[in-house]
């Protein structure tokens, strides 16, 4: 069983060696989508086995559970690592075309999947020491990512990044420490019994709130975002394509983890602050992006006002805001991917992604125009497209709970969104272009056409899939909420039937 | 003993917060060293300093006869250091390499990525230095 769970991380890793030793010929990108095509492969096999038996966990080397480093996936894990697999792989495929043979020699392909098993890596795991190591495996190589090529806006953008998520995770590093010596273990099962012992509550509020600062960092809530609009819009567009899919939203995952299972002794304190965080995530980050005037950066600052809605879901704490929050993260990570990856076939074509140097996309290109609405008004919460009913559900969570307040902010925060992807629209697509250029996606060469818009189209498709068929998955993100809020079939994956946590193990919502 | 840690953690992170709050990102970087190295003391301390029993177990037993000191936060800061090693190599020469090519440590000058004048940002600004260094 414990193949199923380590492959996702296996294959990365395998994959990066052979893309790294063969990076000086054309075989590397093709080793690379074909280790990424595998590791949506082993996630899919991953997925089919947790809906199959329910949460699945493997002991590595055999050391029994609180003890060794523990592999487990639940719902979320496991969805998580599906989509990890198709975003990595369609800008595997992008990369195709993307990234130029000087970043392959330097090995691009290589730091990309060492990136990827990070990613899964950080989503897979049962031990808080390792989820560390995780994020430095995805931190190191994003770090290479990010500043591969060297022009002075990587550079400038480069120090902003390296330097605030390595303060956050000394933080995060710190508050292992403290938590491991109040409470003597670092599994995550095994931490949610064990917090309900401590003697000294208060001080747990505190290493609690220790970890929310630190992945807060990495996802970027408000007022620890700034290193995300600094650096986002600098690197290659693959690059910022994943990084905007899958980097933030792991520290969304680690706060949804930890602020389910372990931290739930001080719901009414925490959530709270996460609430407050949540809304001016929102509000803070859309009007960033109404303030921009270049592609990438509205994008990189949607990035921030997205995630206020993944984290109002938890800040709720009710089973349909979580559910709303799954579901969000999910569609969220295939969205923002695709409108990143629109925007490197728009400054291909049109020559910048600063809005005042593009234009007359729509006249020229109407295939790109279109595959540039769907993820935009899907990101806005258009029905029937997927934002709409993440949206949807988010908002009802939050009415019911009586927040009319944040209620309100969300929908002005679409509304507002809205607004900056109308900038978008009207500069890039319907405005001449300034210098009389017609940007034709013909001027591309028919290869390298293929391999940017095929991953484009195919995630414009599932946002529409997902759309206009969400009722499975609702139904999955109700069963994934159901599972956080009651951490039973975890804990008992985990450490066996007997546990000693399993009486304490009801959370109150 | 722990108080004796405590109060050293407590003067390495003043010190560390002092260096981060420079301007100059070579401070702030050093700044991130000490506060590493007060972040692995918080480790080591967390997991209660028991001087005189080593974790070493007889050669014919399968547990420890007496009480031994926990191995495991120590496990964990040889782990943290290196990682901490590496990632601090990499921060170095990045800073050095931005010191190339953009000719300033200043925080506050370093405005490539995010210019105040976003409007006109093509046309290069002239207040960078402009040297191309290693390119």
């Amino acid at each position: 069983m414990s193949w199923i769970l380590a492959a996702p991380i296996i294959i990365p890793f395998a994959t990066a060696v052979l893309a790294f030793l063969f990076r000086h010929g054309p075989e590397g990108r093709w080793i690379s989508v074909l280790g990424s095509a595998a590791l949506l492969i082993s996630a899919a096999i991953l997925m089919t086995n947790v809906l199959a038996d329910g949460v699945l966990a493997a002991q590595m080397g055999q050391w029994p559970a609180p003890f060794g480093i523990t592999l487990v996936s639940d719902l979320l894990s496991a969805v998580m690592v599906v989509i990890t697999g198709i975003t990595g792989l369609a800008v595997a495929i992008y990369a195709l075309a993307d990234v130029d043979e000087r970043k392959e020699q330097l090995g691009y392909h290589a730091l990309y999947q060492v990136l990827l098993a990070g990613v899964c890596g950080a989503f897979l795991t049962g031990d808080l020491f390792n989820l560390y190591v995780w994020f430095e495996v995805m931190l190191i190589s994003s770090f290479g990512l990010l500043v591969m090529g060297g022009n002075r806006q990587q550079l400038d953008g480069g120090i902003k990044y390296v330097t605030l998520n390595l303060v956050s995770t000394i933080l995060f590093l710190s508050g292992i420490g403290l938590l491991y010596g109040m409470t003597g273990t670092l599994n995550m099962a095994d931490l949610h019994s064990a917090v309900q012992r401590v003697e000294n509550p208060g001080l747990l509020v505190v290493v609690a709130v220790m970890f929310m600062i630190a992945f807060g960092v990495k996802a970027a809530v408000f007022p620890l975002f700034f290193w995300l609009p600094a650096s986002y819009h600098t690197p290659t567009i693959s690059v910022s394509a994943i990084f905007a899919g899958l980097l933030t939203k792991v520290g969304v995952y680690a706060l949804f983890r930890m602020f389910t299972l372990v931290f739930t002794t001080d719901v009414a304190y925490t959530h709270t602050i996460l609430l407050w965080v949540a809304g001016f995530t929102m509000v803070t980050g859309v009007l960033g992006a109404a303030a921009m005037n270049d592609f990438r950066r509205i994008l990189s600052f949607h990035i921030v006002s997205q995630i206020g809605y993944m984290i109002l879901g938890l800040a709720l704490f009710t089973p349909l805001a979580l559910v709303g929050a799954v579901f969000y993260l999910v569609h969220h990570i295939i969205v923002k991917a695709n409108l990143f990856l629109v925007a490197g076939v728009a400054r291909r074509i049109a020559g910048s992604t600063e809005l005042n140097q593009i234009g007359g996309l729509y006249k020229t290109a109407p295939l790109l125009a279109l595959l540039f609405l769907i993820p935009a008004f899907s990101l806005a919460g258009f029905p029937p497209l997927s934002g709409f009913w993440a949206k949807y559900v988010l908002v009802k969570a939050a009415l019911e709970d009586g927040g009319y307040v944040i209620a309100g902010v969300a929908l002005v925060v679409g509304l507002l969104t809205i607004y900056s992807m109308t900038k978008i629209w009207g500069n890039a697509f319907w405005k001449p272009h300034p210098a009389g250029v017609h940007p034709t996606l013909s001027s591309i060469a028919p290869k390298d056409r293929a391999a940017l818009i095929l991953p484009i189209a195919a995630l414009a498709i599932l946002t529409c899939i997902i759309g206009l068929f969400p009722e499975p998955f609702i139904q999955f993100a109700t069963a994934s909420a159901d599972q956080l809020l009651n951490p039973d079939a975890y804990i008992q994956a985990v450490l066996g039937a007997d546990a000693p946590g399993l009486a304490l193990a009801e959370v109150t919502p | 003993m722990e108080l004796l840690v405590a109060i050293m953690v407590g003067v390495l992170v003043a010190a560390s917060v002092h260096l981060m709050l420079a301007r100059n990102v070579l401070r702030f970087l050093f700044g991130l060293v000490l506060i590493s190295n007060a972040a692995n003391l918080t480790i080591f301390v967390a997991g209660r300093l028991t001087p005189e029993s080593p974790p070493l177990i007889p050669y014919d037993a399968d547990v420890p006869v007496a009480d031994v000191a926990n191995a495991l936060p120590q496990a964990l800061v040889l782990t943290a250091i290196v990682i901490g090693f590496g990632l601090f190599a990499f921060a170095l020469t990045l800073v050095y390499r931005t010191y190339q090519n953009l000719g300033t440590l200043n925080s506050d000058e370093m405005r490539l990525a995010e210019p105040k004048d976003d409007a006109h940002v093509a046309t290069e600004n002239k207040t960078y230095i402009a040297r191309e260094a290693g390119q």
